[in-house]
């Protein structure tokens, strides 16, 4: 497969796992304060925090009002995650690899693209904000599912996974932090129900409660993290992610996944493992914020292997082959 | 939905012979659309709309103001060829292609046309399409112009003639091939019916073709179409043909020449390339010999094809036989080299070159069409009758300056074919370019791109100047034979 092709392939699939995920932060948000009586403004401000574009934000809106930070997720150009770039870019990859992916693939990302633009030129209605989340969820399983039932489960196949695997890992962890900078108000107390309730709005937001409260049955704050950080089988767990992109990457080199013939094989297959003989204890004692941050750390350098080994292949590189 | 209120105007209509009266061939499809409500009709036509929409079958504009991509506009009601009309323009398409072939070999080889002074050698070296890098080049089996999309106008008494002939990278199949697809969800019953010559095929003739160029013995070599890139006006057809058939599709930093032979970048290391599709035009192909600039090509690309390593379809160098000014001498081309007469004939042209005929051509502008010789995409021209006494002037000015540059032709008034206006039919211009494939045998798709000039009473048909298409129908004379024979 071209160097450029496989990309486009992982890229396109990590913007649309990104997109539906910008939906569940927003979604999770949504549902905090539902339940709370804090000054509303203050509600908001950690989604900017967490988007890494706060200077962005601040140059265009003075306020972190639930409309200004909603807008800025949604349809703000200027923000490269906000869900309207993420399906731009998505469909900008899709363009370069129209003749590798099927066309129902290519016709679900353009109507879905074209759709939220359209959205994007209205006035947003804050009224129906659930709605038009609930559609990009929707849209994005559309997609996935389309890929899924009718994707050759060749090379093309497992770059898209191990780009949607390696992004919702990411994305998970953000949702989780959500939470940190959520200060609870200071007449209730961690293991407050009010605290409860924020955890589990964590949860529905990864579309996890049934799953969870099947398995745990009671809403409890670290059985929620194991679950959606270690646990083996829910399918947005960070563990879970990490083991099927690790599986996917080994795959594109037909390696046994307990070993490694490159770096990214190794970097990946590393902070699989840490993960998967972790427990939820040793976490939290040392520090959830801080854990997530490192993470997201080692992530990123998951990534920056894969480019390098896969996709950015310079000349001098290629004739040492 | 009625043509009760259509309008002929004057002009030659390829739907009726008068206001009331509708052509023979035409009359089962005229019926089918009179049976069928206000409604059903414009729902079919959003249909088809909202198809090529969904689809992404789009073209990029470089001067656009709406971002780079727009909708091709389609319009359902078919264009319809009789099959005689059809069996006489496939004849002549091949005689032209053939000849056109044995015209190129010869110039870049024993260049016996010049040395004969049928065609003044000064016009072959003048040409901005001449390319002395390809003299004494045998490309495989002897084929230059694999792919070529010859542009056909009909004229106010039915005949048709040869516009353009494009032999370097023509574009457009893609379209053909997706109306095609949505006129048969628009007229299922229709396709029942009448006998209807299939297109779908092309993708197969074309990959046969460009695996048989290559000449070294491989069971199948490895093709891949070699595209500009995404911002390029057709790099819809490009992905659509790649899918279409199972190849690559590469861009010029895809690719990398060691040692004489080309290689594509792939996540398993180098992959040796045998044959490429290219879509990128001669100037861009190979920074190293034609433009330094393009970041495009593929530094190296030349000197794999002289070395006969990587086969290239269409081959550089093509371009010299649809200069428009050697587009005057085809007629003679074919009878130099083939000792017949053209079947389908050329509007008649002025050569500015020539001090007399651009005397005549700046006399008579206001009833003549000037277009510069390596022009495309209907840039750069003036129209004659539509034209003001201003934009005139300036065109002689540029005449007079470099008359090389330009050919005049009169103004053919091209017939009409009823397009969906809002809720009424109107008759608005049409060309029609067919496709040919020049391999081991000849083919030519029948019918081809229908091209139509939307705008009311507009001659120019191009994409990018308002134009879109319908579906062509190449069917039976006899349109009620399949009918009864049922």
């Amino acid at each position: 497969m071209l160097s450029r092709v496989a990309n486009s392939l992982y890229w396109l699939n990590r913007y649309i796992e990104r997109a539906e995920n910008i939906a569940r932060i927003i979604d999770v948000n949504l549902n905090f304060i539902l339940d709370s009586d804090i000054s509303k403004n203050e509600q908001w401000e950690p989604l900017v925090w967490i988007s890494g574009s706060k200077e962005y934000f601040f140059e265009t809106y003075s306020e972190t009002t639930k409309e200004n930070v909603i807008n800025f997720m949604l349809f703000d150009k200027r923000y490269p995650n906000s869900i309207l770039n993420c399906l731009s870019m998505a469909r900008d990859n899709a363009i370069t690899v129209r003749e590798i992916i099927n066309i129902e693939m290519w016709e679900q990302i353009n109507k879905f693209y074209m759709y939220v633009k359209k959205i994007s030129q209205r006035k947003l209605n804050i009224d129906t904000i659930h709605e038009f989340l609930e559609e990009i969820k929707i849209n994005c399983h559309i997609f996935s599912g389309i890929q899924e039932s009718t994707l050759s489960r060749g090379e093309s196949w497992h770059f898209g996974r191990l780009g949607k695997m390696l992004e919702r890992a990411d994305q998970t962890s953000r949702i989780i932090d959500v939470k940190y900078f959520h200060i609870l108000p200071s007449s209730m107390s961690v293991g407050s129900n009010y605290d409860i309730l924020q955890w589990a709005a964590i949860l529905k937001s990864a579309s996890g409660f049934e799953m969870y409260t099947k398995k745990y049955k009671s809403v409890k704050p670290d059985k929620i993290l194991e679950f959606l950080i270690l646990d083996k089988e829910f399918p947005r767990s960070i563990n879970f992610c990490l083991h099927r992109a690790n599986y996917s990457l080994h795959a594109i080199s037909s390696t046994a996944t307990d070993t490694y013939v490159n770096k990214a094989e190794q970097s990946l297959g590393a902070l699989n493992s840490e993960l998967a003989f972790s427990d939820i204890g040793t976490i939290v004692k040392s520090g959830l914020h801080e854990f997530i941050d490192f993470f997201q750390l080692k992530l990123s350098r998951v990534n920056q292997d894969i480019s390098y080994k896969y996709f950015d292949i310079n000349e001098y590189q290629l004739l040492q082959q | 939905m009625k043509f009760n209120n259509y309008r002929t105007e004057g002009f030659y209509d390829e739907y009726f012979i008068d206001d009331s009266t509708c052509r023979d061939a035409v009359k089962v499809v005229v019926e089918k659309i009179n049976r069928m409500g206000k409604g059903e009709l414009l729902n079919r036509q959003k249909a088809a709309e909202k198809a090529f929409l969904n689809l992404g079958i789009t073209f990029n504009v470089y001067s656009s103001g709406e971002g780079r991509e727009k909708i091709f506009p389609f319009d359902i009601i078919p264009r319809i060829i009789t099959g005689s009309e059809w069996n006489n323009l496939e004849k002549g398409l091949k005689q032209r292609i053939v000849a056109l072939n044995l015209f190129i070999n010869d110039i870049y080889n024993k260049k016996n046309i010049l040395k004969d002074k049928v065609i003044p050698e000064e016009i072959i070296l003048s040409s901005n399409a001449y390319r002395p890098i390809c003299k004494e080049i045998r490309p495989p089996r002897d084929i230059w112009c694999h792919i070529t999309g010859t542009d056909l106008i009909r004229d106010e008494k039915s005949r048709f003639y040869v516009l353009e002939d494009n032999l370097r990278c023509p574009s457009g199949i893609s379209y053909v091939l997706e109306s095609r697809q949505i006129a048969k969800k628009a007229f299922p019953q229709l396709f029942e019916t009448l006998k209807i010559q299939p297109v779908e095929d092309y993708p197969v003739h074309l990959f046969n073709m460009l695996n048989y160029i290559f000449n070294r013995r491989t069971d199948s070599p490895t093709i891949c179409l070699l595209t500009p890139g995404v911002y390029n006006s057709a790099y819809f057809e490009h992905s659509f043909l790649a899918r279409q058939m199972g190849v690559e599709l590469v861009e010029g930093r895809d690719l990398i020449v060691e040692n004489n032979f080309v290689f594509m970048k792939t996540t398993k290391g180098l992959q040796k390339v045998d044959v490429l599709y290219r879509r990128i035009d001669d100037d861009f192909l190979d920074p190293g010999f034609f433009r330094k600039d393009s970041l495009l090509g593929v530094p190296g690309l030349i000197e794999a094809y002289n070395a006969g390593n990587v086969a290239l379809a269409n081959a550089p160098g093509t371009g010299i036989a649809d200069d428009k000014a050697i587009y005057c001498y085809v007629p003679a081309i074919i009878k130099y080299y083939l000792g017949e007469d053209p079947i389908i004939p050329n509007v008649p042209t002025h050569i500015c070159s020539d001090p007399k005929e651009l005397e005549y051509v700046i006399n008579n502008i206001e009833n003549l069409v000037v277009k510069t010789v390596d022009g495309a995409g209907g840039y750069g021209m003036l129209i004659g009758p539509k034209s003001t006494k201003k934009q005139q002037k300036e065109f002689i000015e540029k005449l007079r300056v470099n008359p090389r540059k330009y050919i005049a032709q009169p103004t053919i008034s091209l017939s009409r074919v009823p397009i969906i206006n809002k809720k009424n039919f109107e008759g608005r211009h049409v060309d029609l370019r067919p496709y040919i494939i020049y391999g081991e045998d000849i083919t030519v798709i029948p019918g081809g791109l229908t091209r139509v000039a939307f705008k009311k009473n507009s001659l120019v048909v191009n994409s990018s100047q308002g134009g879109g298409s319908k579906d062509t129908w190449v069917i039976s004379d006899n349109p009620e034979e399949k009918k009864y024979a049922e």
